[in-house]
């Protein structure tokens, strides 16, 4: 049996940069990925975040496969054939130390790999982890699905993904609930770059992202998103697994009928479809979290729940975890103390970066929203029926008419509803 | 546009092995009245065999998302993921 100083199952953001920070310092690490190479079984939306690459890859910008660096976001909220957009712009985003990039992630992974190998990182593909070793209490390696293919390590780093089946049997975390997981579809449409930048009112190079919300999911909870790449469009929508079961929606239904609202299909016009593609979102949350470590073995990335779904953040505390987690173990391997009590200081440096800290603030949000699914229904309508009776000049008296806004609103949220719904958001957001 | 018109977008390098299984077949003819699964997997995975009475499996297309694993009101699908090398193979991800 080969023996390294630390395995990582799975090379997506999380277990790359857990690899490279461990590698770095050092370590005989390994990465075993069961795609044909790194990237090919990896989705996301997908906006990577400058800060947190930076930390791993030093100035990957100059190099890395990026798609365009967003200089526009977007939040549109729609109600039927209407919409409430609001946008912050700023053309300084496209240039250093920029804010977040729109990629793609089979040639990103792809080439973070590369980066993962120059620094010294050995890679495995088209190989499943089936199991992990054990001695005792400790893990000591893995069962992969080849031939004599177990392998021994110091530390484990498990990558292996939103679904966590390794993570479930080593007892760390509890199988996925339909009420935390977001089912996300989305398609890659191609457009000529210039159709892209002139739709989007885009410098050369420049990108801009969208999220909808409201009708965008039928009003269940979830959210659309549309993201501009160098020559294509980024276009999918993700609800939450229960409601959408509840619902009978097809998860390509309620892609078409985002695509079928007329803003939507005016950015989308003459577009060819590339690829159409599936993924689960885990939006759990702070309390869905799981045990982050024990003897031997850390837990990074999206298997860890690390996600947040209001700022739209996940491939940054992915990378974020697995670069602690990588050095972490590095650290302990050296001490020669690989004990569960070593490991909690992963877990410990976690809680004291962003990445435990946000999950942790927005802790009361995903029980608000699951229990309140009037919010993306009632108040998209409430909020269009507003602004449309605002803008509305038929000759109504200002004075009027701002009563019959009132009096809208009223109808259709009582004031006991809307004092509750803003005491809600209020505890869950701020 | 169709989803079937999608799926043949999608590269695939398929196995022999399927790599999902329902659990129970009579729990889907006896006890499962809307069948879900027809529904929520994005790929239409999961098909009702009218005749044969019971879902059929198109392994071959599944996206790998996970999702009938938790979807199954019955925890019936005993879905994995395909064997090293083999399933989807995103093109642009």
């Amino acid at each position: 049996m080969e023996n390294f100083d630390v395995i990582v199952i799975g090379g997506g953001p999380a277990g790359l940069s857990a690899a490279i920070s461990a590698a770095q310092v050092g370590m005989k690490t390994v990465v075993i990925e069961r795609g044909d190479y790194p990237g090919t079984k990896n989705v996301m939306g997908g906006i990577l975040y400058t800060k947190a690459t930076d930390m791993v890859v030093p100035e990957f910008w100059k190099e890395a496969p990026l798609e365009r660096p967003i200089i526009e976001q977007r939040i549109a909220m729609l109600n039927g054939d209407e919409s409430i957009m609001a946008a912050y712009r700023d053309p300084a985003w496209a240039s250093e130390p920029y804010n977040a990039h729109s990629i793609l992630r089979v040639k990103f992974d792809r080439w973070l790999a590369l980066q993962a190998e120059k620094a010294g990182v050995m890679i495995i593909t088209e190989t499943l982890v089936e199991n992990l070793l054990y001695k005792g209490d400790n893990v000591v390696g893995v069962r992969t699905g080849r031939a004599e293919g177990d392998l021994g390590a110091k530390v484990v780093i498990l990558a292996e993904g939103v679904n966590n089946f390794l993570a479930v049997k080593a007892g760390l975390a509890k199988p996925l609930k339909a009420e935390s997981v977001a089912i996300t579809v989305k398609e890659i449409i191609a457009l000529p770059k210039e159709t892209i930048e002139d739709r989007f009112c885009l410098d050369e190079g420049q990108g801009a992202t969208i999220e909808l919300y409201g009708d965008s999911t039928a009003g269940m909870m979830g959210v659309g998103f549309i993201y501009t790449n160098k020559d294509s469009i980024s276009i999918g929508v993700g609800a939450i697994l229960a409601p959408l079961i509840h619902n009978n929606w097809t998860p390509n239904d309620l892609l078409e009928y985002l695509k079928s609202k007329p803003y939507v299909k005016r950015l989308l016009h003459g577009g060819e479809t590339k690829e159409y593609l599936s993924h689960l979102i885990p939006e759990g949350g702070y309390t869905q979290v799981p045990k982050l470590h024990r003897q031997g073995l850390l837990v990074v990335g999206d298997t860890a729940m690390l996600m947040n779904s209001l700022n739209r953040e996940g491939s940054n505390l992915a990378m974020i975890s697995g670069k602690i987690a990588g050095e972490v173990a590095a650290e302990s391997i050296k001490a020669d103390d690989v004990s569960d009590q070593a490991m909690m200081v992963y877990e410990t440096r976690l809680r004291d970066s962003f990445v435990l800290k946000d999950l942790h603030h927005y802790r009361h949000m995903g029980k608000f929203f699951e229990n309140n699914p009037h919010l993306l229904r009632a108040y998209p309508k409430i909020f269009s029926n507003a602004v449309k009776l605002y803008l509305t000049a038929d000759g109504t008296p200002k004075k009027e008419r701002q009563k019959e806004i009132m009096k809208m609103v009223l109808q259709n949220r009582s004031i006991g509803g809307l004092t509750k719904d803003i005491y809600g958001a209020w505890r869950a957001l701020l | 546009m169709k989803l079937d018109d999608k799926l043949f977008l999608v590269r695939f390098n398929t196995d022999k092995l399927s790599h999902i299984k329902i659990t129970n077949p009579d729990i889907c003819l006896k006890q499962c009245q809307d069948k879900p699964c027809t529904r929520f997997c994005p790929a239409h995975v999961y098909d009702w065999d009218e005749e044969e009475k019971r879902i059929s499996v198109g392994y071959e297309g599944c996206l790998e998302c996970g999702t009938c694993l938790i979807g199954c009101p019955y925890g019936n699908i005993d879905w994995k993921y395909p064997r090293g090398g083999f399933g989807v193979s995103w093109k642009n991800g």
